[in-house]
């Protein structure tokens, strides 16, 4: 199990770099949004793989770590928050630039950098 | 106590000067004296008790946990600095008031001059290393205001900047090698540094921290060849050059030297360090002095080619050599503050410092010129003035050197020819001033004398050279004797300062000087053509160019990391993220940790699947827009799965709540974007960015893999065990959240509330041209708000408000919390704008939802706020079981009302966002249909090439 999670957070993790480097806003936001289950996901991982515990007290014979739950709760809705303030900062930037490349470019010649 | 006040006066004096501009300019400087006045009272009162032998100290821990303690010592040293610095302060601020013309901000002077001043007592009374660099710090920031206090001024501009940038970079020497000391002495105490001189100079790092520490006095001090920042320095108001450039800043190197003498001197590599270092600059000031025709570059370099003779003697570093120097610093101090006003006297009545026009001023200002001419006398070290006795101790140290064997004879011989040129440039001084015919073309004609006052200074300080030079037993000896032992940590050596020794070797050595002298000025005329053919340089203009070059360097390293353009940086960024963590793991990553695997499950395998699929696909569809967009959120899913299977219920119930609500969001702000990304990456760019993934996305692989095979030891166990009993839940996740960690949360709902603050500002006055189809280019349905769809949300939104009741009332004891309940209601309430319109549901919820998320932040503050009326500290929570007629005995924590502030938040916060996104749709929709189609076609066709 310990390989699965392993590569499912690389996958995460590689899908959500290649699209954060595209050019284009709204790839990019999804980009973010992948990196951050990744994220969310590997810091869930530090309190091991506990299947079938329980953080209730009083509910279940073992307990997992409640800790990066906690972190990870708060990191879930942080991330919420991130990424509606981008997307509308994306949505911004196109009203006053009239498109939605991360420069400010819209041709295909200009954005080879 | 009385010690930290002689520090903090003048810096609370800094103050007053500025209020009481207004009421006139006597008012002005006397309420500048002010401060120092109490500070010298002081330290004339504490000198009985250090001249008996005795150190005080004062001591309070700054910043223990790095070293740096507001600790400060009084001994013969620093008292003897001290006097100097408030005594000629005091005199300058005299002397300023008379300067300055109407048209600058006395206050202003005044106020920096103070700070200078805290700041220079501050390095000579420290007993920290680390406070004594900060107040150094200090004294280069404030010098830079001061040189460059005519900010108009082009030349006073470039000279501050060359002073800031040269001392700057010396402090920053200096600190290093402070904090290589403490590496050996274990503290930056002086105490401790002094105790551990012997470990220090045994020590293999001491060549580097000698170096390190000479950089930073050298650069202050002005010492070859760093001695271009003075001269260009001196575009200062005199009054300031008189402070900073003779009795303070550039003295605060040779006094570092001083205080760093018992921990380092005593080597070979302090005495050829120092001593040529001082030799050169001894040398090279004398020499470019006799040349300057500006009245104040004169002085400039003579203040040179002193401090040179001063750290040429600290570099002997013999007894007497030390006494020698420690009077030299007092001795030039007298007498170069009194030639600089005297110099700004004779500018501010003539208007030039050009002394090829100043002649003859003995005429018109007879009463300055004899000041200045006993001053000048002086600095050529003729008898009977205090210049005298220092340089002829200087002569007498020079001839008993012997630690060069054969090569000794060449300190007297230097230090003889030094002292020519210092004849030369102080009769030059005299002659060409005061007598050589007539004044040519003043900008100001006839001069005459300055207002009285602005003569009692320069009187006071010649007076002082007549007194020590003549009396010297009877006035300077006891805070020489004090100073002296401060330095070489024992007990004075045998020595008498006597205006007469005998008919001695040193004695000749005078004479030699003021005879060469005398003839060298006297054929000046051919010098002064050999110099200007040989030796004409302009540091400056070498210093400028250096800048220049710096600049266009650093300019084209960010010319090449800033074009522009994001996907560089994001590339860059990642790149060195892949790079820095792949070279601090890779060489000993420990690939897999003890534990053994655990076995793979089927259905695990398949829902990993599903997931490998989400993401993949979201990557090769992101062309298209929406299709990529449920493919992530199929994503999105698997991720809450995974917060199932291992035993988190409330991550998977916020996971899939945010999902929702991100989904959501995601799909109304597609509509104002263009529905295809179009495929402009060339191959190149694809294939580094897939190499950029796979690299970031290995490495978390590894990392995770390598983790998760590590056994750990969690620190939770105080979170499970204290749950019940201190929290008053079952829930530890909440608990955590709304009592251990409620700090943490508080900060995490106020960046919840400021994104959608945020948010709804960036919204406010958007327009964004409406779409009139879809990606396909089918049209919008013309009804957007189907019956069906709005009946059943109708339906739905009190069991939906139900169950986020619910889940709220439970969260302290079985999965659920503010977050969740607040996400539930969130997506009742937006599933209700959806079915039924922006305008159905403010007809109908005239809430403001930027109130309802400020309050909710509010509530949890107040929360916090209130447990200090119990005496506890903030967000302690309490809970108490009660009894509620017919519902029966409940449990209530005060944590739940510090999770209603969440709740409301979060609500507040996500309705904020949507409802207004949604409420732009709404208005830009329904007034002007077809306003902007042109450009939503451009826009599409190009999303589809």
């Amino acid at each position: 199990m310990e390989i699965l999670i392993s590569v499912v957070i690389a996958l995460l993790t590689s899908c959500g770099v290649y699209l954060l480097l595209r050019g284009r806003t709204f790839p990019i936001i999804l980009g973010l949004t992948l990196l951050t289950y990744a994220v969310n996901v590997f810091i869930f991982m530090s309190g091991r793989l506990n299947p079938g515990a329980s953080t209730i007290i009083g509910v279940g014979e073992r307990y997992t770590d409640p800790l990066p739950q906690a972190l990870v709760l708060t990191a879930i809705v942080i991330s919420f928050a991130m990424t509606a303030f981008v997307l509308v900062l994306a949505l911004r930037a196109r009203a006053e630039l009239g498109n939605d490349h991360v420069d400010g470019r819209n041709s295909v010649e200009e954005v080879k950098s | 106590m009385t010690l930290l006040s002689i520090i903090l006066l003048p810096l609370a004096g800094a103050l007053l000067p500025l209020f009481t501009e207004r009421f006139g300019r006597t008012l002005c400087a006397y309420s500048a004296a002010f401060g120092p006045l109490c500070a010298l009272g002081i330290l004339l009162g504490s000198a009985s008790s250090v001249f008996s032998g005795h150190t005080e100290h004062v001591f309070f821990a700054w910043l223990p946990e790095i070293g740096l303690n507001l600790s400060l010592r009084l001994d013969g040293l620093g008292l003897m600095f001290a006097l100097l610095i408030v005594g000629i302060g005091l005199l300058v601020v005299l002397y300023a008031r008379y300067y300055l013309s109407e048209r600058d901000s006395l206050g202003k002077l005044y106020a920096l001059l103070q700070l200078f001043m805290m700041a220079m007592l501050g390095i000579v009374l420290s007993n920290n290393l680390l406070l004594m660099i900060v107040f150094w710090e200090i004294t280069s920031l404030v010098s830079f205001l001061l040189i460059g206090y005519w900010s108009h001024q082009s030349d006073a501009r470039k000279g501050a900047r060359m002073a800031l940038a040269v001392t700057g970079a010396g402090g920053l020497c200096f600190l290093a090698g402070a904090l290589l000391i403490e590496r050996i002495a274990g503290s930056f105490e002086l105490d401790a540094i002094f105790a551990a001189a012997e470990q220090i100079k045994a020590h293999a790092n001491y060549p580097v921290i000698l170096v390190l520490v000479l950089l930073g006095a050298f650069t202050k001090s002005a010492q070859f060849p760093f001695q271009f920042w003075l001269p260009h320095a001196m575009s200062a108001p005199t009054p300031v050059s008189a402070y900073l450039h003779s009795a303070t800043m550039v003295k605060a190197g040779v006094f570092l030297l001083a205080r760093m003498h018992p921990a380092l001197a005593g080597t070979d590599g302090w005495f050829y360090l120092v001593t040529f270092t001082g030799m050169a600059t001894l040398l090279f000031g004398a020499y470019n002095a006799l040349f300057k025709h500006d009245l104040k570059g004169l002085l400039a370099y003579s203040t040179i080619s002193h401090l040179g003779l001063i750290t040429m003697l600290l570099g002997f570093s013999t007894d007497l050599a030390v006494v020698a120097a420690i009077f030299h610093i007092i001795n030039h101090a007298t007498f170069k503050a009194s030639l600089f006003m005297a110099a700004g006297i004779i500018d501010h009545e003539t208007g030039t410092r050009d002394m090829r026009k100043i002649n003859g001023m003995w005429k018109y200002m007879p009463h300055t010129a004899l000041l200045a001419m006993v001053a000048a006398l002086a600095m050529a070290g003729v008898p009977l003035l205090n210049g005298f006795l220092s340089k002829e101790m200087f002569f007498s140290e020079a001839l008993h050197l012997e630690s060069m064997g054969m090569f000794s004879w060449i300190f007297p011989l230097m230090a003889t020819l030094a002292g020519i040129f210092s004849v030369a440039y102080s009769v030059r001084f005299i002659h060409d001033v005061f007598f050589n015919g007539e004044p040519i073309d003043l900008p100001k004609y006839p001069p005459h004398e300055p207002p009285r006052y602005m003569v009692v200074p320069v009187e006071i300080l010649v007076g002082l050279c007549l007194l020590v030079g003549i009396l010297p037993n009877l006035t300077i000896a006891p805070f020489l004797e004090a100073a002296s032992r401060a330095v070489l940590g024992h007990e004075m050596p045998d020595y008498h300062i006597a205006i007469w020794h005998g008919f001695n070797l040193p004695l000749i050595m005078s004479f030699v000087a003021l005879a060469g002298g005398l003839l060298m000025y006297k054929q000046r005329s051919g010098l002064f053509a050999f110099y200007e053919r040989k030796f004409r340089h302009d540091e400056k203009i070498l210093f400028e160019s250096r800048v220049q070059f710096s600049v266009r360097v650093a300019q084209m390293f960010t010319d090449f990391i800033q074009n522009n353009s994001l996907q560089r940086y994001m590339a860059l960024l990642i790149g060195s993220a892949v790079v820095a963590i792949g070279y601090a793991l890779l060489p000993n990553m420990q690939w897999m940790g003890p534990l053994s695997v655990t076995e793979l499950e089927p259905v695990s395998l398949l829902a990993a699947i599903i997931l490998a699929v989400g993401a993949l696909g979201t990557v090769l569809l992101h062309h298209n827009r929406f299709a990529a967009l449920l493919l992530m959120s199929v994503v999105g899913l698997v991720v809450s799965l995974i917060f199932v299977r291992y035993s988190a219920p409330d991550l998977a119930l916020t996971q899939i709540s945010v999902e929702v609500v991100t989904i959501v969001l995601l799909m109304l702000a597609l509509y104002f974007l263009p529905q295809m990304t179009p495929n402009e990456s060339g191959a190149k760019r694809v294939g580094r960015d897939i190499l950029l993934a796979s690299a970031a996305g290995l490495g978390m692989g590894l990392i995770t893999f390598a983790m998760l095979t590590t056994p750990y030891e969690t620190i939770s166990d105080f979170y499970l065990a204290n749950s019940v009993s201190g929290g008053g839940g079952a829930n530890v996740v909440n608990v955590i959240l709304v009592d251990f960690r409620g700090f943490d949360t508080l900060g995490e709902i106020t960046v919840l509330a400021i994104a959608a603050v945020g948010i709804y500002a960036m919204l406010n006055g958007l327009h964004l041209p409406l779409p009139q189809a879809d990606g396909d280019g089918r049209l919008w349905d013309k009804e957007p708000h189907p019956p069906i769809l709005s009946v059943m949300a109708r339906i739905l939104l009190p069991l939906a408000i139900l169950v986020s009741v619910f889940i709220f009332l439970r969260g302290h004891n079985a999965p659920g919390g503010g977050f969740i309940a607040g996400l539930v209601t969130s997506v009742a309430l937006i599933l209700q704008y959806v079915a039924s319109g922006t305008v159905w549901m403010q007809q109908r919820l005239r809430w403001r939802y930027r109130r309802v998320a400020v309050s909710g932040v509010l509530i949890a503050v107040l929360t916090g706020v209130g447990s200090w009326f119990f005496g506890y500290p903030f967000l302690t929570s309490t809970f108490g079981h009660f009894y509620i007629p017919l519902i029966g005995e409940i449990e209530l924590a005060s944590a739940m009302a510090f999770d209603t502030g969440v709740y409301i938040t979060v609500v507040g916060a996500t309705l904020l966002i949507l409802a207004h996104l949604g409420k732009l749709a709404q208005t830009t929709h329904s007034p002007r249909p077809s306003t902007s189609t042109s450009f939503t076609e451009a826009e599409l066709s190009k999303g589809e090439n």
